[in-house]
């Protein structure tokens, strides 16, 4: 079979439109198939990124008070006591954002007392000692907060809580030696925050931030009309709690808005909102790989049939002269790698051209080295089985088929 | 002739259906791809404003400084500082601040709760300048800015909720437990993009429901709903924060002359000089003033993702193209010999272009019929794919519809060049000796 690769080239050489249309067709194929098969693996991984929590049996509840009463305190602390009322609940904060809520507040964080260069970015969660339970999130060295060491902090006012928790993140950062924890942090000019506990991992509200990991939790309770309440129920409580929240919340206090879309939501909705556009790009990409390589088998089938079918002659000679079955056979299917590996080596430049651009413009990751690999064994193999139908039909072609005019 | 080349391309079609229906489909799936994901392209890049948008423009001042900003764009928005400063100047003839915020509308009906509703506080000449549609009474005045009156516009959503489409003009709206006039009822109102604040949506939003005067808003004490960047941290209370280096405001102006432009721009060069001057600033004057279309641009309001779906479908329409042609390459090659003939029987080379390429229109419009639901089905499909705010504008249109089949035909006939002019070089002799 190796013999016949000089043949082939020579009857290629007279074939040549077809020959580059299917070499072209595979390249093209290639160059987009790889690029989207890449995204759709990128995408698939953000939205399984984990976010610290334990995201199971948490409802998220986004509240703003109606009227703008001098603090915003006391009706707080009674939305609080209210649901960790309801019956089912484990336990419940509040706080102004939490992972995937894609708002929230950032700052830096300093080693120094007044340095204002070269801060750490850190974002922003403000709790109270039920947090950690709520949000399933585990401590890995230090202390939870005590009630006592909650704070009010006002509006417009950048909060600097005597105690923090970091994330390990941050901690790694600042503190490589890994003795943070008992160092003191500012969050503020001049106002020192003490490392009381580090936290595993818990990731910022954003979903694209340059530092996913870096969160602090503070004791602090903000005066603000707006506030996100986090729920964790008992197992198999989440449905009646679900139903249960906006009922206590507005028999305590009806001056408030609940969004009808927002308003009280799982955190299996929260995610699912959060990563809605990477989920949709992993779907289109998926589907549109699906047709193009569907269409490029049916190109090639369409095509080598009808060459099977302009040499039925010859190959009615060469089977005359001797040729077994399996000869014919591998003829065609020789003809059909020389072509693909043709088409995948101007498909790989394509490919690499394509993600060059995309990185250019879009600033993307450049496509892996695995996945073009896989792209072009993807399409050597889609190429032989779609040529196999076509080839097997050539090696029937009775020797008879000579004498015909 | 076109009737009778029309019926043989479909008797010839017919002859090989499986190879015409590879065909028509490769065409109808590379159309329906490329035309759902241009729909989707069009809506998000599309001219939200087109009577207007070239006279309408954004300023931004850089209140940062160049260690604190990226590739010397200054912040999306203006401090509350320099916005009044502007504002003041009255360089422009149209100016208008505005910022989100929200609101609570307090029914008087003491039985139904509360509504959150999306907000804007403005300068009165927006409405203007926007051609916003009034449906009842008109905009507040610039002496109600002037005197920082407690009026409101609302939409039509909001005055069917609350007055049940009846007139409410001159009829109070409880805001908060604050009471304001309204003086204006306006058509439900959001141009895509949401050109005029692009920083905190996004570009894609439903729009508001209330708007207010930005003076009131700020005797108010109502902080920006949307983002707020500072690189200094603000001196306490809301005094404080008005005088800090925090910007959350945006300022458009409305200019109809270069020379209007020119103008402007030279106010705010000499302004931010003389910021610099006075040691507020020490970095040199960073200004943009930029029209709706260029201020899109600038903010990539185009998402991403959107692009990208359009790049990839391009390909592979492109893809779907040269498979098309080695399939027509094939088919008529098959039929050198009728060509022989025809050739033979005095038939010209333009006669033989005339009939492959009708042959290939009719694969074209079959194409673009199954384009055509495919391209419906994609559109109503888009919100599986981009988030809703975006798909909800993704949909097939006249001129959507005319463009898809025009694309599948100008697709198919273009593919087919080659193949006819191959069969168009058939040498007649040479088929009707080998038969």
């Amino acid at each position: 079979m190796n013999l016949q690769i000089k043949p082939i080239l020579t009857a290629l050489r007279r074939h040549k439109s077809g020959t580059i249309l299917i070499a072209l067709q595979i390249a093209l194929t290639l160059a987009i198939v790889c690029n989207a098969l890449f995204i759709v693996h990128q995408r698939v991984e953000r939205v399984h990124r984990p976010t610290g929590l334990d995201e199971t049996n948490l409802i998220t509840v986004q509240n703003r008070y109606v009227g703008k009463p001098d603090t915003f305190i006391p009706l707080m602390k009674t939305d609080v006591a209210t649901l960790r009322n309801i019956p089912g609940v484990e336990s419940a904060y509040v706080t102004n954002a939490f992972p995937l809520r894609r708002g929230g507040w950032s700052t830096g964080i300093q080693t120094e007392p007044d340095k204002t260069k070269d801060s750490l970015p850190s974002a922003l969660y403000f709790v109270d000692e039920q947090a950690l339970a709520t949000l399933g999130v585990k401590l890995l060295a230090g202390r939870n907060f005590n009630p006592s060491e909650v704070v009010t902090v006002g509006p417009q006012t950048t909060p600097a809580p005597a105690q923090v928790i970091i994330t390990k993140a941050i901690a790694d950062k600042l503190f490589p030696k890994g003795d943070a924890l008992g160092k003191t942090l500012y969050y503020a000019k001049g106002k020192p925050s003490t490392v009381i506990g580090i936290v595993a991992k818990l990731t910022v509200p954003w979903i694209d931030f340059d530092h996913m990991d870096n969160v602090t939790l503070m004791p602090v309770r903000f005066d603000s009309g707006y506030q996100q309440f986090l729920v964790r129920t008992k197992p198999g409580q989440q449905d009646n709690v679900f139903k249960a929240i906006p009922k206590a919340l507005y028999a305590s206090n009806r001056m408030r808005v609940l969004p009808e879309k927002t308003g009280i939501r799982t955190f299996e909705t929260i995610r699912a909102a959060a990563y809605e556009a990477d989920r949709g790009m992993a779907i289109l990409m998926t589907v549109v790989c699906a047709v193009l390589l569907t269409i490029t088998a049916a190109g090639i089938v369409g095509l080598s049939s009808f060459w099977v079918g302009q040499r039925r002659k010859q190959i009615g000679v060469r089977r005359a002269l001797g040729a077994r079955r399996s000869d014919i056979l591998g003829y065609f299917l020789t003809e059909n790698f020389l072509i693909a590996l043709g088409g995948v080596i101007v498909g790989t430049m394509l490919a690499l051209g394509l993600s060059q651009w995309m990185l250019k413009y879009f600033e993307m990751p450049r496509v892996s080295f695995t996945y073009v690999a896989v792209g072009v064994l993807l399409l050597l193999v889609l190429g032989q089985l779609a040529v196999f139908a076509p080839a097997l039909r050539a090696s029937k072609v009775s020797p008879v088929e000579a004498t015909r005019a | 002739m076109f009737a009778y080349y029309l019926q043989l391309g479909l008797r010839s079609l017919r002859k090989n259906p499986v190879l015409t229906a590879l065909m028509v489909m490769a065409i109808g799936f590379g159309v329906a791809a490329s035309m759902t994901t241009y729909s989707v392209y069009r809506a998000t890049s599309r001219d939200p404003i087109p009577q207007k948008s070239s006279v309408l423009y954004n300023t931004q001042v850089d209140a940062f400084g160049p260690e604190n900003i990226e590739n010397g764009e200054p912040a999306d928005a203006l401090t509350y500082i320099d916005v009044t400063a502007i504002l003041r100047a009255h360089k422009a003839p149209r100016q208008a601040a505005v910022y989100p915020v929200s609101v609570s509308v307090i029914p008087d009906d003491a039985g139904r709760l509360p509504m959150r509703e999306g907000a804007y506080a403005n300068s009165s000449d927006m409405f203007a300048m926007f051609d916003m549609p009034f449906i009842q009474g008109h905009a507040w005045t610039r002496d109600d800015d002037e005197k920082h009156a407690s009026v409101a516009v609302i939409t039509k959503d909001l005055n069917d909720k609350l007055f049940n489409g009846g007139n409410s003009v001159g009829k109070q709206v409880n805001l908060d437990g604050r009471l304001f006039r309204i003086v204006g009822v306006m058509a439900n109102w959001s141009p895509q993009p949401l050109f005029f604040d692009v920083p905190n949506t996004g570009g894609f939003d439903e729009g508001a429901a209330v708007y207010i005067p930005f003076t009131r808003a700020i005797d108010l004490q109502l902080p920006t709903n949307g983002n707020n960047n500072c690189v200094k941290e603000p001196e306490a209370g809301w005094d404080g924060y008005l005088h800090s280096e925090c910007v959350w405001i945006a300022l458009w102006t409305e200019m109809h002359s270069a020379a209007e432009v020119a103008t402007y721009r030279n106010y705010l060069n000499g302004y931010a000089a003389e910021q610099q001057r006075a040691g507020r600033w020490n970095w040199a004057p960073n200004v943009k003033v930029r029209d709706v279309m260029e201020w899109l641009d600038a903010k990539k309001v185009v998402p991403k993702e959107s692009t990208i779906s359009l790049v990839v479908s391009l390909g592979f329409l492109v893809i779907c193209l040269v498979n098309t042609v080695g399939l027509l390459l094939a088919k008529f090659m098959r039929r050198a010999p009728e060509i022989g003939v025809r050739r033979a029987l005095g038939a010209s080379r333009s006669d033989i272009y005339a009939q492959f390429l009708i042959e290939a229109g009719a694969v074209g419009i079959a194409g673009g019929v199954l384009g055509l639901v495919l391209t419906g089905l994609g559109t109503l499909g888009t919100t599986l794919v981009f988030p809703e705010d975006i798909a909800r504008l993704a949909t097939l249109d006249p001129v959507l519809i005319l463009l898809t089949l025009l694309t599948a035909i100008v697709a198919s006939v273009v593919a087919a060049f080659y193949p006819t002019w191959r069969a168009a070089q058939v040498q007649p002799a040479w088929q009707l000796k080998s038969n």
